[in-house]
């Protein structure tokens, strides 16, 4: 390096104005803050939207909560105007969803191991797309399938599952074994329905696995099994966690599949196979609402706000269950 | 073969190390000979199976047939594995064939539903071709001919209601969408919290909230295209909200610190640098909304009816729609009624494809690098 320049005396700057800093306070000067007020207010608008449907219900199944006090959830015996237990109804929807869950689960981990892991990467959009493409589809469609094409399909497993596999207590039928449109051909169709949920909510906690993890295995000497099974599924339990709460919270919910499919007996029986299973709370409603007397009415109210706050529940703490993957992998 | 890590120029390339095992082992698509062991496997517990089930039992229903050969066949399999290749190398076998024999399963239904629709629903379309929407329902009964059957009505009432449904909920949705992800704070945090659990509502309960709300104290002239409409809105709201947020993380922060540095406004950020950038996101958000929407059945089973006649005002008077129309017929006795059905189906279907696959042409070309103005600056420097 050469020697430095002599030092320039130092010239004050020419101050004509002293400097004030330009205050920059965005959101809050006048149109700022009446910005915010209408997006508080749209936001405020989906709150109020979901309060008032609490309200509704509430203040529409009061007198039916009044005259069968808690009865209306320890009874299954369903007959307005006297009695209205939905103990059946809430167990069939209970019972079609955790049915569907169990058929969706490993079927969802394995397409979302699939489209990450296993596809070429050039099909992979493409593949989310599809899975998309069947969440998208009608329910009507999907119910109307199950009742015309599903349920044939199926017969043939009814009659076998009800033959060999009857000393599950699940798999066994009324003394008159008539097989037609049975919570199993209703669950099917659910789960066909709840299948792109869980898929794509596992797909995306599994594409945050750790790629440094997943090549620390594979440069370990293990097989592909062996890394999705060491440390892609442990990393992405919880949000199959999630996904599945997720998807059993749509099937209770899941209205057009259940009406269309089952004739509904309103009465608590654990024969899925049966040709007159439960229903559900949301094909209850549907079915009768019109119909029905105020009193009903105001029964097939409280079933439905016992299905409301009971899916409500569940998605919170799928929403937590996810979030918390979330935050264990930031 | 030597595990030492020492980097001593003498290992390199040693005599005693054959130049064969320095070779990276690289990984094969498709294992060498698993097509022949899984076809081996197939054909083999297929026959045993075949021949199982002639001695015991010959009156069979083919499914249990095909569960015990799908058994069967997964067992050899681990067994050819594990004798050919270890324990290790099966598991990996085992584990690949059930990663995609799953997710067959899981995308079957969608190609046989699609098929099935197309096949049962042309039936009824093509019948009379114009006719079917064109005409209403006036004409049909259930044992009339297919060929009298139209689906015009509905069309009319679910054109016009779900557009009433995306005038109603769109720019809330893009409001509260822009309120949950352009400010922070407890508030904020809460209704994302309600937006999500809205997001899992039952359909039937909104059906059941907008009777209990509008249709019941409006009497007999309660259901209507419009009750329809506010059903559908209390579903899509939550829906096009948070797909919306979600479009509206990814516009870059920098281009929000660029406007605010120039001393904008946060409304102009927004509405000029946020909402622009993202627009193409959010028709893309708005449009899978409608796709949604337009097949839900639930909320509008309440809220108003099938009905043979055209209503073109959706405020006054019983206005059908397709997923209504479509239940209705099924429910109905009659030979045709289902065929019609499924031509309503193949109408719904084809709307919703077509929303989607529009959806997805859009969503696939990315916004966020075209709005960019050093993109755009570039552009208009190069001499093309």
């Amino acid at each position: 390096m050469t020697t430095l320049a002599p030092e320039a005396p130092y010239v004050p700057p020419v101050q004509e104005q002293p400097d004030v800093p330009v205050v920059l306070t965005p959101g809050t000067s006048g149109p700022d803050r009446l910005f915010k007020l209408i997006l508080l207010a749209s936001g405020l608008i989906v709150t109020v939207i979901l309060g008032a449907i609490v309200l509704y219900l509430i203040v529409h199944s009061w007198p039916a909560l009044h005259q069968s006090g808690l009865g209306f959830i320890t009874s299954d015996d369903w007959s307005p105007p006297s009695s209205f237990g939905i103990l059946g109804a809430l167990g069939g929807s209970v019972l079609i969803a955790l049915v569907a869950l169990v058929v969706a689960l490993p079927v969802s981990v394995a397409t979302a191991l699939m489209i990450n892991e296993f596809a070429p990467v050039r099909f992979r959009n493409w593949l989310t797309g599809v899975v998309d493409l069947l969440a998208t589809v009608p329910s009507i469609v999907y119910g109307f399938w199950g009742l015309d094409a599903l349920s044939n399909y199926l017969y043939g497993t009814t009659v076998w599952l009800d033959h060999h596999a009857s000393f599950i207590p699940l798999f066994r039928t009324p003394s008159v074994a008539t097989y037609g449109n049975s919570i199993f051909v209703c669950s099917m169709v659910v789960a066909i329905m709840i299948i792109p949920i869980i898929t794509s909510i596992t797909r995306e906690v599994m594409s945050q696995t750790p790629r440094e993890t997943c090549e620390a295995a594979l440069a370990l000497g293990g097989t592909r099994w062996g890394m999705l099974n060491d440390v892609v599924l442990p990393f992405s339990r919880n949000g199959i966690m999630g996904g599945a709460l997720l998807g059993i919270g749509r099937a209770m919910g899941e209205t057009m599949a259940v009406l269309l499919i089952l004739s509904s007996a309103n009465t608590l029986t654990w024969a899925i196979l049966g040709p007159k299973g439960l229903g559900s709370i949301s094909a209850l409603i549907g079915l009768n609402f019109e119909q029905s007397p105020t009193i009903t009415q105001s029964a097939l109210t409280l079933a439905g706000l016992t299905l409301f706050a009971t899916t409500l529940l569940v998605n919170l703490v799928a929403r937590r269950v996810v979030s918390r993957s979330d935050r264990k992998k930031a | 073969m030597s595990t030492t890590f020492e980097p001593g120029p003498a290992h390199r390339g040693t005599p005693e190390t054959p130049a064969s095992a320095d070779r990276p082992n690289r990984r094969q698509r498709i294992p060498r000979g698993m097509a022949a062991e899984l076809g081996g496997a197939a054909a083999s517990s297929f026959a045993l199976m075949w021949l199982i089930f002639a001695i015991t039992d010959p009156g069979q229903s083919a499914f249990g047939f095909f569960v015990c050969w799908l058994l069967g066949f997964f067992l050899i399999f681990a067994i050819v594995a594990w004798r050919l290749h270890g324990v290790l190398l099966m598991k990996d076998r085992l584990g690949t064939v059930a990663v995609w024999g799953g997710s067959f399963v899981a995308l079957l239904p969608l190609v046989v539903i699609i098929i099935y629709v197309i096949i049962e629903g042309s039936q009824a379309l093509f019948a009379a071709f114009p006719h079917f929407f064109t005409a209403d329902m006036s004409q049909f009964s259930g044992q009339t001919p297919i060929g009298t059957a139209g689906m015009g009505a509905a069309i009319v009432g679910t054109v016009e209601q779900v557009a009433l449904t995306t005038l109603f909920s769109v720019p809330i949705a893009v409001l509260a969408a822009t309120y949950l992800n352009e400010t922070r704070g407890a508030m904020a945090n809460f209704v994302r919290t309600v937006v999500d659990s809205m997001t899992g509502t039952p359909s039937i309960i909104a059906g059941l909230f907008v009777y209990l709300f509008w249709v019941e104290p409006r009497g007999v002239n309660g259901k209507s295209g419009l009750a329809a409409a506010l059903a559908l809105t209390v579903l899509m709201l939550p829906f096009v909200t948070r797909s919306a947020e979600e479009v509206l993380t990814v516009v870059p922060g920098s281009l929000r610190e660029a406007a605010l540095a120039l001393g904008a406004p946060q409304w102009k950020v927004v509405v000029k640098v946020v909402l622009p950038t993202a627009r193409t996101g959010l028709v893309t958000a708005v449009i899978l909304g409608i796709a949604r929407t337009v097949g839900e059945t639930a909320p509008v089973l309440l809220t108003t009816s099938a009905s043979a006649h055209f209503n073109w005002n959706p405020f006054h008077g019983i206005q059908s729609n397709l997923p209504l129309e479509i239940y209705s017929l099924i429910v109905s006795p009659g030979t045709n009624s289902t065929k019609v059905a499924w031509g309503g189906a193949f109408v719904l279907v084809l709307v919703v494809l077509t929303l989607f696959t529009l959806a997805r042409i859009l969503g696939s070309s990315r916004t966020g690098h075209r709005s960019s103005p050093w993109r755009r600056l570039t552009r208009q420097a190069a001499p093309s």
